[in-house]
Protein backbone atom coordinates (compact mmCIF):
# COMPACT_ATOMS: atom_id res chain seq x y z
CA UNK A 1 0.00 0.00 0.00
CA UNK A 2 1.44 3.43 -1.01
CA UNK A 3 0.53 5.90 2.11
CA UNK A 4 1.44 9.59 1.56
CA UNK A 5 0.83 12.01 3.96
CA UNK A 6 1.06 15.92 3.53
CA UNK A 7 2.27 18.02 6.52
CA UNK A 8 2.44 21.68 7.40
CA UNK A 9 4.38 23.43 9.93
CA UNK A 10 2.63 26.67 11.56
CA UNK A 11 3.21 28.81 14.39
CA UNK A 12 2.73 27.57 17.59
CA UNK A 13 -0.94 27.83 18.60
CA UNK A 14 -0.19 29.25 21.77
CA UNK A 15 2.00 32.10 21.20
CA UNK A 16 0.80 35.72 20.73
CA UNK A 17 2.06 36.66 16.53
CA UNK A 18 2.87 39.84 15.31
CA UNK A 19 2.28 41.64 11.92
CA UNK A 20 5.51 42.96 9.90
CA UNK A 21 5.30 46.65 9.57
CA UNK A 22 2.56 46.86 7.66
CA UNK A 23 2.67 44.23 5.03
CA UNK A 24 0.57 41.15 4.83
CA UNK A 25 2.96 38.78 7.03
CA UNK A 26 3.97 38.01 10.50
CA UNK A 27 6.82 38.20 12.25
CA UNK A 28 8.38 34.89 12.10
CA UNK A 29 11.75 35.10 13.66
CA UNK A 30 12.10 33.53 16.63
CA UNK A 31 8.76 32.14 16.86
CA UNK A 32 8.39 28.36 18.02
CA UNK A 33 7.21 26.23 14.72
CA UNK A 34 5.36 22.74 15.05
CA UNK A 35 3.15 20.35 12.36
CA UNK A 36 0.07 21.15 12.05
CA UNK A 37 -2.09 19.72 14.93
CA UNK A 38 -4.57 17.79 12.25
CA UNK A 39 -1.15 16.50 10.77
CA UNK A 40 -0.13 14.61 13.83
CA UNK A 41 -3.06 12.59 13.61
CA UNK A 42 -2.94 11.98 9.64
CA UNK A 43 0.68 10.60 10.24
CA UNK A 44 -0.63 8.65 12.89
CA UNK A 45 -3.12 6.95 11.03
CA UNK A 46 -0.32 6.39 8.14
CA UNK A 47 1.83 4.21 10.90
CA UNK A 48 -1.15 2.33 11.96
CA UNK A 49 -2.17 1.04 8.36
CA UNK A 50 1.71 0.50 7.34
CA UNK A 51 1.72 -1.98 10.02
CA UNK A 52 -2.03 -3.29 9.51
CA UNK A 53 -1.20 -4.02 5.46
CA UNK A 54 2.54 -2.88 4.76
CA UNK A 55 3.50 -0.60 2.48
CA UNK A 56 5.39 2.43 2.78
CA UNK A 57 4.82 6.48 4.09
CA UNK A 58 6.14 8.95 2.56
CA UNK A 59 5.63 12.56 4.04
CA UNK A 60 5.69 15.90 1.52
CA UNK A 61 5.71 18.95 2.71
CA UNK A 62 5.52 21.74 0.41
CA UNK A 63 7.94 24.76 2.56
CA UNK A 64 11.05 26.40 3.59
CA UNK A 65 14.27 25.01 5.05
CA UNK A 66 13.41 25.48 8.65
CA UNK A 67 10.18 22.51 7.83
CA UNK A 68 12.48 20.19 7.17
CA UNK A 69 12.05 19.61 11.34
CA UNK A 70 8.86 18.16 10.96
CA UNK A 71 9.96 16.19 7.99
CA UNK A 72 12.70 14.66 10.36
CA UNK A 73 10.13 13.91 13.14
CA UNK A 74 7.88 12.08 10.68
CA UNK A 75 11.24 9.71 9.94
CA UNK A 76 11.83 9.44 14.04
CA UNK A 77 7.75 8.02 13.95
CA UNK A 78 8.28 5.57 11.10
CA UNK A 79 8.18 7.40 7.68
CA UNK A 80 10.02 5.40 4.92
CA UNK A 81 10.22 8.78 2.54
CA UNK A 82 10.01 12.47 3.50
CA UNK A 83 10.14 15.38 0.46
CA UNK A 84 10.10 18.72 0.87
CA UNK A 85 9.10 20.94 -1.94
CA UNK A 86 11.14 24.26 -1.70
CA UNK A 87 8.67 27.12 -1.64
CA UNK A 88 11.31 29.34 -1.31
CA UNK A 89 11.26 30.18 -4.94
CA UNK A 90 7.65 30.82 -5.42
CA UNK A 91 6.67 33.94 -4.52
CA UNK A 92 3.14 33.90 -5.28
CA UNK A 93 1.43 31.34 -3.83
CA UNK A 94 -2.04 30.28 -2.57
CA UNK A 95 -4.37 27.14 -1.52
CA UNK A 96 -4.97 26.39 -4.88
CA UNK A 97 -1.14 27.00 -6.14
CA UNK A 98 -0.17 24.85 -3.27
CA UNK A 99 -2.81 21.84 -4.03
CA UNK A 100 -1.78 21.79 -7.58
CA UNK A 101 1.52 21.41 -6.40
CA UNK A 102 1.20 18.99 -3.57
CA UNK A 103 -1.09 16.98 -6.66
CA UNK A 104 1.29 16.51 -9.41
CA UNK A 105 4.02 15.84 -6.81
CA UNK A 106 1.77 12.61 -5.43
CA UNK A 107 0.75 11.66 -9.07
CA UNK A 108 4.34 11.01 -10.06
CA UNK A 109 5.05 9.08 -6.75
CA UNK A 110 1.92 7.04 -7.08
CA UNK A 111 -0.21 6.72 -4.15
CA UNK A 112 -2.82 4.68 -2.61
CA UNK A 113 -3.99 6.40 0.11
CA UNK A 114 -3.26 10.21 0.88
CA UNK A 115 -3.67 11.56 4.00
CA UNK A 116 -4.26 14.97 5.28
CA UNK A 117 -4.79 17.11 8.25
CA UNK A 118 -9.11 19.03 8.00
CA UNK A 119 -7.35 22.18 8.24
CA UNK A 120 -4.44 23.84 8.48
CA UNK A 121 -4.26 25.70 11.73
CA UNK A 122 -2.29 28.83 10.31
CA UNK A 123 -4.42 30.17 7.11
CA UNK A 124 -7.11 27.75 7.79
CA UNK A 125 -8.40 27.65 4.42
CA UNK A 126 -9.36 23.39 5.49
CA UNK A 127 -9.25 22.50 1.36
CA UNK A 128 -6.32 21.29 0.09
CA UNK A 129 -7.13 17.26 0.51
CA UNK A 130 -10.35 18.01 -1.44
CA UNK A 131 -8.13 20.32 -4.28
CA UNK A 132 -5.78 17.18 -4.42
CA UNK A 133 -8.59 14.64 -4.74
CA UNK A 134 -10.53 16.96 -7.27
CA UNK A 135 -7.26 16.94 -9.05
CA UNK A 136 -6.37 13.65 -9.27
CA UNK A 137 -10.19 12.74 -9.91
CA UNK A 138 -10.60 10.18 -6.74
CA UNK A 139 -12.17 10.55 -3.87
CA UNK A 140 -12.38 12.36 -0.56
CA UNK A 141 -13.86 12.08 2.87
CA UNK A 142 -13.16 15.41 5.19
CA UNK A 143 -12.83 15.63 9.09
CA UNK A 144 -12.78 11.48 9.69
CA UNK A 145 -12.73 10.37 13.28
CA UNK A 146 -12.57 6.62 12.18
CA UNK A 147 -11.09 5.11 9.15
CA UNK A 148 -11.60 1.26 8.48
CA UNK A 149 -9.22 0.85 5.04
CA UNK A 150 -10.10 -2.94 2.61
CA UNK A 151 -7.43 -2.83 0.14
CA UNK A 152 -8.91 -6.03 -1.46
CA UNK A 153 -12.48 -4.52 -1.33
CA UNK A 154 -10.55 -1.20 -2.78
CA UNK A 155 -12.78 0.57 -0.55
CA UNK A 156 -12.91 2.04 2.96
CA UNK A 157 -15.95 3.20 5.45
CA UNK A 158 -15.05 6.03 7.61
CA UNK A 159 -16.74 7.98 9.91
CA UNK A 160 -16.99 11.67 9.60
CA UNK A 161 -18.16 14.78 11.58
CA UNK A 162 -20.98 16.84 10.10
CA UNK A 163 -22.69 19.49 12.31
CA UNK A 164 -24.52 17.64 15.39
CA UNK A 165 -23.49 13.84 14.67
CA UNK A 166 -21.56 11.76 12.19
CA UNK A 167 -22.14 10.37 9.16
CA UNK A 168 -20.95 6.72 8.08
CA UNK A 169 -19.43 6.73 4.37
CA UNK A 170 -18.12 4.50 2.20
CA UNK A 171 -15.85 5.79 0.04
CA UNK A 172 -13.88 3.88 -3.68
CA UNK A 173 -10.12 3.64 -3.02
CA UNK A 174 -7.66 5.17 -4.28
CA UNK A 175 -9.11 8.32 -2.09
CA UNK A 176 -8.19 11.28 0.19
CA UNK A 177 -8.53 11.22 3.68
CA UNK A 178 -8.52 14.37 6.06
CA UNK A 179 -8.22 14.07 9.74
CA UNK A 180 -10.19 15.35 12.71
CA UNK A 181 -9.30 15.41 16.17
CA UNK A 182 -10.10 12.20 17.61
CA UNK A 183 -9.14 9.43 14.85
CA UNK A 184 -6.54 8.45 16.99
CA UNK A 185 -3.83 9.34 19.34
CA UNK A 186 -0.49 10.14 17.92
CA UNK A 187 2.80 8.17 19.54
CA UNK A 188 5.92 9.55 20.58
CA UNK A 189 8.95 9.08 18.38
CA UNK A 190 11.46 6.17 19.63
CA UNK A 191 14.93 7.11 20.66
CA UNK A 192 16.50 5.04 17.87
CA UNK A 193 13.53 6.26 15.95
CA UNK A 194 15.23 9.90 16.69
CA UNK A 195 18.84 8.98 16.09
CA UNK A 196 18.13 7.95 12.56
CA UNK A 197 16.15 10.65 11.39
CA UNK A 198 19.43 12.88 12.55
CA UNK A 199 21.48 11.51 9.90
CA UNK A 200 19.04 11.41 6.85
CA UNK A 201 19.33 13.82 4.05
CA UNK A 202 16.43 15.38 3.21
CA UNK A 203 15.13 15.44 -0.53
CA UNK A 204 14.05 18.27 -2.21
CA UNK A 205 12.30 19.26 -5.29
CA UNK A 206 12.15 22.77 -7.17
CA UNK A 207 8.69 23.58 -8.64
CA UNK A 208 10.02 27.19 -9.71
CA UNK A 209 9.32 26.03 -13.40
CA UNK A 210 5.49 25.00 -12.98
CA UNK A 211 4.09 27.96 -13.70
CA UNK A 212 1.20 27.74 -11.34
CA UNK A 213 -0.75 31.29 -11.14
CA UNK A 214 -2.13 32.05 -7.48
CA UNK A 215 -6.10 33.72 -7.70
CA UNK A 216 -6.31 34.89 -4.69
CA UNK A 217 -3.79 37.44 -2.64
CA UNK A 218 -3.82 38.33 0.95
CA UNK A 219 -3.71 42.06 0.97
CA UNK A 220 -3.44 43.20 4.48
CA UNK A 221 -3.10 41.91 7.91
CA UNK A 222 -5.02 43.18 11.12
CA UNK A 223 -5.63 42.49 14.79
CA UNK A 224 -9.11 41.65 15.65
CA UNK A 225 -10.81 44.49 17.75
CA UNK A 226 -9.86 43.79 21.34
CA UNK A 227 -12.81 43.37 23.12
CA UNK A 228 -13.65 45.54 26.38
CA UNK A 229 -12.55 44.11 29.17
CA UNK A 230 -16.44 43.88 30.53
CA UNK A 231 -17.29 43.86 34.76
CA UNK A 232 -17.04 41.32 37.66
CA UNK A 233 -20.21 41.07 39.16
CA UNK A 234 -19.34 41.93 42.82
CA UNK A 235 -21.08 40.58 45.40
CA UNK A 236 -22.31 37.10 46.81
CA UNK A 237 -25.08 34.66 45.65
CA UNK A 238 -28.02 35.19 44.56
CA UNK A 239 -27.30 38.91 43.77
CA UNK A 240 -24.51 38.51 41.78
CA UNK A 241 -26.67 35.56 39.52
CA UNK A 242 -29.37 38.49 39.54
CA UNK A 243 -27.53 41.03 39.00
CA UNK A 244 -26.59 38.69 35.58
CA UNK A 245 -29.56 37.62 34.69
CA UNK A 246 -31.26 41.94 35.09
CA UNK A 247 -28.52 42.73 32.77
CA UNK A 248 -28.74 39.85 29.69
CA UNK A 249 -32.44 40.83 29.99
CA UNK A 250 -31.89 44.01 29.59
CA UNK A 251 -29.39 42.80 26.30
CA UNK A 252 -32.45 40.99 25.45
CA UNK A 253 -30.17 38.17 25.47
CA UNK A 254 -32.72 35.88 27.33
CA UNK B 1 -18.43 42.21 -13.15
CA UNK B 2 -21.66 43.69 -14.72
CA UNK B 3 -24.28 42.12 -15.83
CA UNK B 4 -23.04 38.92 -14.32
CA UNK B 5 -25.05 36.90 -11.98
CA UNK B 6 -24.19 36.47 -8.23
CA UNK B 7 -25.21 32.50 -6.98
CA UNK B 8 -25.82 31.26 -3.63
CA UNK B 9 -25.93 27.33 -2.82
CA UNK B 10 -28.57 26.77 -0.58
CA UNK B 11 -28.21 24.14 1.57
CA UNK B 12 -30.92 22.27 3.54
CA UNK B 13 -32.07 19.46 5.85
CA UNK B 14 -34.77 17.84 7.27
CA UNK B 15 -36.07 21.09 8.82
CA UNK B 16 -36.25 23.25 5.87
CA UNK B 17 -33.05 25.90 4.39
CA UNK B 18 -30.35 25.97 6.81
CA UNK B 19 -30.05 29.26 8.48
CA UNK B 20 -26.82 29.37 7.21
CA UNK B 21 -27.61 29.57 3.93
CA UNK B 22 -29.96 32.06 4.47
CA UNK B 23 -27.21 34.10 5.51
CA UNK B 24 -25.95 33.68 2.40
CA UNK B 25 -28.69 34.64 0.51
CA UNK B 26 -28.38 37.85 2.47
CA UNK B 27 -24.71 38.18 1.84
CA UNK B 28 -25.58 37.97 -2.10
CA UNK B 29 -27.84 40.52 -1.61
CA UNK B 30 -25.90 43.07 0.10
CA UNK B 31 -22.60 41.89 -2.17
CA UNK B 32 -25.17 42.90 -5.22
CA UNK B 33 -26.46 45.77 -4.18
CA UNK B 34 -22.89 46.57 -4.01
CA UNK B 35 -21.31 45.12 -7.46
CA UNK B 36 -24.78 45.82 -8.92
CA UNK B 37 -25.50 42.10 -10.60
CA UNK B 38 -28.17 40.31 -10.41
CA UNK B 39 -28.43 37.85 -7.38
CA UNK B 40 -29.58 34.35 -7.80
CA UNK B 41 -29.57 31.12 -6.37
CA UNK B 42 -28.75 27.61 -6.94
CA UNK B 43 -30.37 24.47 -5.53
CA UNK B 44 -30.12 20.85 -5.97
CA UNK B 45 -31.84 17.77 -4.74
CA UNK B 46 -34.96 15.78 -5.59
CA UNK B 47 -38.58 16.77 -4.89
CA UNK B 48 -37.84 20.00 -3.18
CA UNK B 49 -39.70 22.35 -5.00
CA UNK B 50 -40.80 23.82 -1.77
CA UNK B 51 -37.49 25.21 -0.97
CA UNK B 52 -36.86 26.43 -4.75
CA UNK B 53 -39.77 28.47 -4.26
CA UNK B 54 -39.15 29.90 -0.90
CA UNK B 55 -36.27 30.91 -2.49
CA UNK B 56 -37.61 32.72 -5.73
CA UNK B 57 -39.64 35.13 -2.88
CA UNK B 58 -35.83 36.64 -2.19
CA UNK B 59 -34.04 36.65 -5.22
CA UNK B 60 -34.35 37.13 -8.95
CA UNK B 61 -34.17 33.75 -10.23
CA UNK B 62 -33.26 30.08 -8.77
CA UNK B 63 -31.70 27.53 -10.86
CA UNK B 64 -33.08 24.31 -9.31
CA UNK B 65 -31.28 21.27 -10.11
CA UNK B 66 -33.21 18.11 -9.81
CA UNK B 67 -32.44 13.85 -10.20
CA UNK B 68 -33.14 11.30 -7.90
CA UNK B 69 -29.44 10.75 -7.59
CA UNK B 70 -29.45 14.38 -5.96
CA UNK B 71 -32.18 12.58 -2.96
CA UNK B 72 -28.71 12.58 -1.33
CA UNK B 73 -25.96 15.25 -1.30
CA UNK B 74 -22.73 14.29 -2.94
CA UNK B 75 -19.67 16.17 -3.79
CA UNK B 76 -19.35 14.63 -6.96
CA UNK B 77 -22.59 14.80 -8.42
CA UNK B 78 -22.68 18.81 -7.00
CA UNK B 79 -19.75 19.37 -8.36
CA UNK B 80 -20.65 17.87 -12.33
CA UNK B 81 -24.05 19.69 -12.14
CA UNK B 82 -22.30 22.96 -10.95
CA UNK B 83 -19.52 22.54 -13.52
CA UNK B 84 -22.17 22.79 -16.12
CA UNK B 85 -23.77 25.67 -15.27
CA UNK B 86 -21.23 27.52 -14.60
CA UNK B 87 -19.50 27.53 -17.67
CA UNK B 88 -22.92 28.14 -18.75
CA UNK B 89 -23.83 30.98 -17.18
CA UNK B 90 -20.63 32.70 -16.18
CA UNK B 91 -21.80 33.92 -12.98
CA UNK B 92 -19.52 36.80 -11.39
CA UNK B 93 -19.63 35.06 -7.89
CA UNK B 94 -20.15 32.10 -6.15
CA UNK B 95 -21.09 31.91 -2.49
CA UNK B 96 -21.63 29.05 -0.06
CA UNK B 97 -22.01 28.51 3.55
CA UNK B 98 -18.96 26.91 5.19
CA UNK B 99 -20.50 23.95 6.54
CA UNK B 100 -19.26 20.63 6.59
CA UNK B 101 -21.18 20.24 2.93
CA UNK B 102 -19.45 23.77 2.12
CA UNK B 103 -16.27 22.70 2.70
CA UNK B 104 -16.78 19.35 1.12
CA UNK B 105 -17.57 20.18 -2.34
CA UNK B 106 -16.84 23.66 -2.98
CA UNK B 107 -13.34 23.50 -2.97
CA UNK B 108 -13.49 20.53 -5.27
CA UNK B 109 -15.48 22.78 -7.49
CA UNK B 110 -12.57 25.51 -7.33
CA UNK B 111 -10.10 22.93 -8.22
CA UNK B 112 -12.36 22.00 -11.32
CA UNK B 113 -12.74 25.13 -12.42
CA UNK B 114 -9.17 26.41 -11.55
CA UNK B 115 -10.94 29.38 -9.52
CA UNK B 116 -9.75 31.15 -6.50
CA UNK B 117 -11.61 30.43 -3.24
CA UNK B 118 -11.73 32.40 -0.22
CA UNK B 119 -12.92 29.93 2.31
CA UNK B 120 -14.77 30.76 5.72
CA UNK B 121 -15.28 34.83 5.37
CA UNK B 122 -16.57 36.96 7.89
CA UNK B 123 -17.37 40.18 5.81
CA UNK B 124 -16.49 41.89 2.61
CA UNK B 125 -15.60 45.82 1.91
CA UNK B 126 -16.97 46.51 -1.59
CA UNK B 127 -14.79 50.04 -2.07
CA UNK B 128 -11.80 49.67 -4.67
CA UNK B 129 -12.70 46.67 -5.95
CA UNK B 130 -14.48 44.03 -3.69
CA UNK B 131 -12.08 42.44 -0.72
CA UNK B 132 -12.88 39.44 1.71
CA UNK B 133 -12.16 39.42 5.14
CA UNK B 134 -11.58 36.27 7.66
CA UNK B 135 -9.54 34.84 10.19
CA UNK B 136 -6.27 33.44 10.23
CA UNK B 137 -3.85 32.32 12.34
CA UNK B 138 -7.20 30.29 14.68
CA UNK B 139 -8.59 34.09 14.87
CA UNK B 140 -5.25 36.03 16.40
CA UNK B 141 -5.47 37.89 13.29
CA UNK B 142 -7.42 39.01 10.27
CA UNK B 143 -7.03 38.88 6.61
CA UNK B 144 -8.35 40.89 3.75
CA UNK B 145 -8.29 39.15 1.01
CA UNK B 146 -9.00 39.58 -2.93
CA UNK B 147 -9.24 37.59 -5.87
CA UNK B 148 -6.59 37.97 -9.09
CA UNK B 149 -8.22 36.74 -12.18
CA UNK B 150 -10.72 34.65 -10.95
CA UNK B 151 -13.66 33.41 -13.03
CA UNK B 152 -15.97 32.92 -11.12
CA UNK B 153 -14.87 34.13 -8.12
CA UNK B 154 -15.88 31.03 -5.02
CA UNK B 155 -16.44 32.54 -1.54
CA UNK B 156 -17.38 30.54 1.56
CA UNK B 157 -18.85 32.18 4.82
CA UNK B 158 -18.34 31.55 8.11
CA UNK B 159 -21.99 30.86 9.38
CA UNK B 160 -23.37 33.66 12.16
CA UNK B 161 -21.31 36.06 10.63
CA UNK B 162 -24.03 38.39 8.06
CA UNK B 163 -27.34 38.79 9.50
CA UNK B 164 -30.39 37.71 8.18
CA UNK B 165 -33.72 38.62 6.79
CA UNK B 166 -36.46 37.46 4.61
CA UNK B 167 -37.92 39.73 2.81
CA UNK B 168 -40.50 37.81 0.91
CA UNK B 169 -40.92 40.21 -1.55
CA UNK B 170 -39.13 39.31 -5.08
CA UNK B 171 -40.95 37.17 -7.44
CA UNK B 172 -38.19 35.45 -9.07
CA UNK B 173 -38.24 32.73 -11.87
CA UNK B 174 -37.21 29.52 -11.40
CA UNK B 175 -35.52 27.17 -14.02
CA UNK B 176 -35.63 23.42 -13.42
CA UNK B 177 -32.68 21.80 -14.67
CA UNK B 178 -32.54 18.11 -15.32
CA UNK B 179 -28.98 17.54 -15.05
CA UNK B 180 -27.17 14.44 -16.71
CA UNK B 181 -25.46 12.54 -13.69
CA UNK B 182 -25.02 9.04 -13.09
CA UNK B 183 -24.73 6.35 -10.33
CA UNK B 184 -20.81 5.57 -11.08
CA UNK B 185 -20.19 9.62 -10.97
CA UNK B 186 -20.46 8.98 -7.16
CA UNK B 187 -17.49 7.86 -5.11
CA UNK B 188 -18.97 8.50 -1.66
CA UNK B 189 -21.90 7.09 -0.48
CA UNK B 190 -23.11 8.10 3.24
CA UNK B 191 -24.53 4.94 4.64
CA UNK B 192 -26.12 6.21 8.03
CA UNK B 193 -26.38 9.07 9.57
CA UNK B 194 -25.31 9.12 13.39
CA UNK B 195 -27.09 12.17 15.54
CA UNK B 196 -24.99 12.33 18.25
CA UNK B 197 -27.30 14.21 21.58
CA UNK B 198 -30.14 15.66 19.27
CA UNK B 199 -30.67 18.80 19.10
CA UNK B 200 -28.49 20.04 21.66
CA UNK B 201 -25.67 19.70 19.88
CA UNK B 202 -25.66 21.62 16.52
CA UNK B 203 -23.42 24.16 17.93
CA UNK B 204 -23.33 26.01 14.85
CA UNK B 205 -26.49 27.10 14.61
CA UNK B 206 -27.20 27.92 18.35
CA UNK B 207 -28.06 31.13 19.72
CA UNK B 208 -27.11 30.35 23.12
CA UNK B 209 -24.06 28.02 24.25
CA UNK B 210 -23.37 27.27 27.92
CA UNK B 211 -19.64 26.14 27.73
CA UNK B 212 -17.87 23.86 30.73
CA UNK B 213 -14.46 23.60 31.32
CA UNK B 214 -12.21 21.08 33.07
CA UNK B 215 -13.55 22.73 36.44
CA UNK B 216 -16.27 20.89 35.98
CA UNK B 217 -14.95 17.99 37.46
CA UNK B 218 -16.70 14.85 35.98
CA UNK B 219 -19.00 13.85 33.04
CA UNK B 220 -21.92 13.65 35.18
CA UNK B 221 -21.79 17.28 36.07
CA UNK B 222 -22.75 18.36 32.57
CA UNK B 223 -26.47 17.70 33.81
CA UNK B 224 -26.40 20.57 35.25
CA UNK B 225 -25.54 22.80 31.95
CA UNK B 226 -27.49 21.09 30.36
CA UNK B 227 -30.43 22.35 32.24
CA UNK B 228 -29.12 25.86 32.09
CA UNK B 229 -28.57 24.83 27.85
CA UNK B 230 -32.43 24.19 28.30
CA UNK B 231 -33.90 26.98 30.10
CA UNK B 232 -32.20 29.15 27.95
CA UNK B 233 -33.12 27.09 24.85
CA UNK B 234 -29.42 26.67 24.39
CA UNK B 235 -26.51 23.85 23.40
CA UNK B 236 -23.87 22.74 25.44
CA UNK B 237 -20.12 22.76 24.57
CA UNK B 238 -16.88 22.44 25.93
CA UNK B 239 -13.47 23.24 26.56
CA UNK B 240 -10.51 20.64 24.96
CA UNK B 241 -10.11 19.09 28.95
CA UNK B 242 -13.25 18.38 29.42
CA UNK B 243 -13.02 16.04 25.29
CA UNK B 244 -9.94 14.86 26.33
CA UNK B 245 -10.85 13.65 29.90
CA UNK B 246 -13.67 11.51 27.75
CA UNK B 247 -16.62 13.11 29.53
CA UNK B 248 -17.99 14.52 26.20
CA UNK B 249 -17.18 13.43 22.64
CA UNK B 250 -15.14 15.74 20.40
CA UNK B 251 -18.09 17.19 18.45
CA UNK B 252 -18.76 19.20 21.76
CA UNK B 253 -14.86 20.87 21.83
CA UNK B 254 -15.21 24.44 21.13
CA UNK B 255 -11.65 26.10 20.24
CA UNK B 256 -9.26 25.95 17.34
CA UNK B 257 -9.16 22.53 17.06
CA UNK B 258 -13.20 22.23 18.09
CA UNK B 259 -15.56 24.21 16.75
CA UNK B 260 -15.89 27.93 16.00
CA UNK B 261 -18.66 29.29 17.34
CA UNK B 262 -19.82 32.45 17.04
CA UNK B 263 -24.08 32.71 19.62
CA UNK B 264 -25.68 35.62 21.09
CA UNK B 265 -24.46 34.76 24.31
CA UNK B 266 -22.03 32.31 25.18
CA UNK B 267 -21.81 31.54 29.14
CA UNK B 268 -18.31 29.27 30.23
CA UNK B 269 -18.65 27.54 33.49
CA UNK B 270 -15.31 26.60 35.18
CA UNK B 271 -13.06 27.01 31.75
CA UNK B 272 -10.01 29.41 32.33
CA UNK B 273 -9.36 30.77 28.99
CA UNK B 274 -6.80 29.18 26.89
CA UNK B 275 -6.09 31.17 23.82
CA UNK B 276 -6.87 28.01 21.87
CA UNK B 277 -10.23 27.88 23.65
CA UNK B 278 -10.63 31.58 22.51
CA UNK B 279 -10.18 30.87 18.99
CA UNK B 280 -13.06 29.33 18.73
CA UNK B 281 -15.40 31.69 20.86
CA UNK B 282 -14.51 34.99 21.21
CA UNK B 283 -16.63 36.70 18.15
CA UNK B 284 -19.86 35.73 20.12
CA UNK B 285 -21.78 38.49 20.61
CA UNK B 286 -21.99 38.45 24.45
CA UNK B 287 -19.71 36.43 26.61
CA UNK B 288 -20.24 35.18 30.41
CA UNK B 289 -17.50 33.87 32.47
CA UNK B 290 -18.33 32.04 35.88
CA UNK B 291 -14.62 30.93 37.73
CA UNK B 292 -13.80 30.54 41.13
CA UNK B 293 -10.44 32.13 40.30
CA UNK B 294 -10.40 36.07 39.85
CA UNK B 295 -7.20 35.97 37.57
CA UNK B 296 -8.81 33.15 34.83
CA UNK B 297 -7.52 34.76 31.55
CA UNK B 298 -11.29 33.96 30.54
CA UNK B 299 -12.10 37.37 32.56
CA UNK B 300 -9.93 39.27 29.87
CA UNK B 301 -12.76 38.73 27.32
CA UNK B 302 -15.80 38.45 28.92
CA UNK B 303 -18.20 40.93 29.55
CA UNK B 304 -20.05 39.66 32.71
CA UNK B 305 -17.80 37.75 35.17
CA UNK B 306 -19.35 36.14 38.38
CA UNK B 307 -15.88 34.83 40.23
CA UNK B 308 -17.77 32.09 42.79
CA UNK B 309 -17.86 28.13 42.69
CA UNK B 310 -19.80 27.22 39.82
CA UNK B 311 -21.74 24.80 41.11
CA UNK B 312 -23.30 26.97 43.56
CA UNK B 313 -23.35 29.70 40.92
CA UNK B 314 -24.99 27.64 38.06
CA UNK B 315 -28.09 26.21 39.85
CA UNK B 316 -28.94 29.71 41.27
CA UNK B 317 -28.64 31.26 37.96
CA UNK B 318 -31.20 28.56 36.71
CA UNK B 319 -33.42 29.68 39.23
CA UNK B 320 -33.12 33.46 38.38
CA UNK B 321 -33.78 32.89 34.68
CA UNK B 322 -36.63 30.70 35.34
CA UNK B 323 -38.32 33.71 37.57
CA UNK B 324 -37.26 36.32 35.10
CA UNK B 325 -39.00 34.08 32.13
CA UNK B 326 -42.21 34.31 34.33
CA UNK B 327 -42.33 38.01 35.24
C1 LIG C 1 -2.56 22.45 19.49
C2 LIG C 1 -3.55 22.71 20.59
C3 LIG C 1 -4.88 22.86 20.26
C4 LIG C 1 -5.84 23.11 21.26
N1 LIG C 1 -7.15 23.25 20.90
C5 LIG C 1 -8.07 23.54 21.86
C6 LIG C 1 -9.45 23.73 21.54
O1 LIG C 1 -9.85 23.61 20.37
N2 LIG C 1 -10.32 24.02 22.52
C7 LIG C 1 -9.93 24.16 23.83
O2 LIG C 1 -10.79 24.44 24.68
N3 LIG C 1 -8.65 23.96 24.16
C8 LIG C 1 -7.71 23.65 23.23
N4 LIG C 1 -6.42 23.42 23.60
C9 LIG C 1 -6.11 23.29 25.04
C10 LIG C 1 -5.94 24.61 25.79
O3 LIG C 1 -4.60 25.01 25.69
C11 LIG C 1 -6.30 24.43 27.28
O4 LIG C 1 -5.51 23.40 27.81
C12 LIG C 1 -7.77 24.09 27.53
O5 LIG C 1 -8.61 24.97 26.84
C13 LIG C 1 -8.06 24.16 29.02
O6 LIG C 1 -9.40 23.78 29.28
P1 LIG C 1 -10.14 24.31 30.58
O7 LIG C 1 -10.22 25.81 30.52
O8 LIG C 1 -11.42 23.59 30.66
O9 LIG C 1 -9.22 23.79 31.75
P2 LIG C 1 -8.27 24.57 32.74
O10 LIG C 1 -7.33 25.46 32.03
O11 LIG C 1 -7.73 23.56 33.67
O12 LIG C 1 -9.27 25.53 33.52
C14 LIG C 1 -10.22 25.09 34.43
C15 LIG C 1 -10.81 26.33 35.08
O13 LIG C 1 -11.89 25.96 35.92
C16 LIG C 1 -11.88 26.77 37.07
N5 LIG C 1 -12.60 26.03 38.12
C17 LIG C 1 -12.25 24.87 38.72
N6 LIG C 1 -13.21 24.49 39.59
C18 LIG C 1 -14.16 25.44 39.55
C19 LIG C 1 -15.40 25.62 40.24
N7 LIG C 1 -15.84 24.73 41.13
N8 LIG C 1 -16.12 26.72 39.97
C20 LIG C 1 -15.69 27.65 39.06
N9 LIG C 1 -14.54 27.51 38.39
C21 LIG C 1 -13.78 26.43 38.63
C22 LIG C 1 -10.42 26.99 37.38
O14 LIG C 1 -10.24 28.19 38.11
C23 LIG C 1 -9.82 27.08 35.96
O15 LIG C 1 -9.75 28.45 35.52
C24 LIG C 1 -5.45 23.19 22.62
C25 LIG C 1 -4.09 23.04 22.94
C26 LIG C 1 -3.16 22.82 21.95
C27 LIG C 1 -1.71 22.69 22.33
N1 LIG D 1 2.25 23.61 2.26
C1 LIG D 1 1.75 22.40 2.54
N2 LIG D 1 2.54 21.30 2.47
C2 LIG D 1 2.04 20.07 2.74
N3 LIG D 1 0.77 19.85 3.10
C3 LIG D 1 -0.06 20.90 3.19
C4 LIG D 1 0.37 22.23 2.90
N4 LIG D 1 -0.68 23.05 3.06
C5 LIG D 1 -1.72 22.29 3.44
N5 LIG D 1 -1.36 20.99 3.51
C6 LIG D 1 -2.19 19.83 3.92
O1 LIG D 1 -3.56 20.18 3.78
C7 LIG D 1 -4.21 20.18 5.06
C8 LIG D 1 -5.27 21.24 5.09
O2 LIG D 1 -4.70 22.50 4.93
P1 LIG D 1 -5.49 23.80 4.49
O3 LIG D 1 -6.29 23.42 3.30
O4 LIG D 1 -4.44 24.82 4.21
O5 LIG D 1 -6.35 24.18 5.67
C9 LIG D 1 -3.08 20.32 6.05
O6 LIG D 1 -3.48 19.78 7.30
C10 LIG D 1 -1.98 19.51 5.39
O7 LIG D 1 -2.21 18.12 5.56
Amino acid sequence: MKIIVCVKEVPDTAIALKIKGDSPEIETENIPWVINPYDEYAMEEALRLKEKFGGDITVITFGQKRAENILRNCIALGADRVLRINDESIKNRDGLVTSKILAKVIKDIGYDIILCGKESVDYGYAQTGQMIAEFLQISCVLAIKKLDVSPLNKEAICHREIEGGLEVVKCNLPAVFTAQKGLNTPRYASLSGIMKAKKTKIETLEPDAWGFKPKIRITNLSYPPKRQEGKIIKGTLPDTAEELVKNLKEARLI
Amino acid sequence: MSGKEIWVIAEYGEEGIKKSAWEAVSAVRLLSENLKTEPAAVILGNGIGRFAEELSKELNRVYFFEHPLLSKYNANTYVRCLYYLIKEKNPAIILAAATFRGKDYIPRLSARLDCGLISDCIGFEADNGVSFKRYVYGGRLIATVKFEESEPCIITIRPRSFAYKKTGTVNGEILRIVPNIEQQDIMVTIQEIIKETGKRSDLSEADVIVSGGRGMKGAENFKLLEELADVLGGAVGASRAVVDAGWLPHTFQIGQTGRVVSPMLYIACGISGAPQHLAGMSTSKCIVAINKDPNAPIFKIADYGIVDDLFKVVPVLIEEIKKSKKN
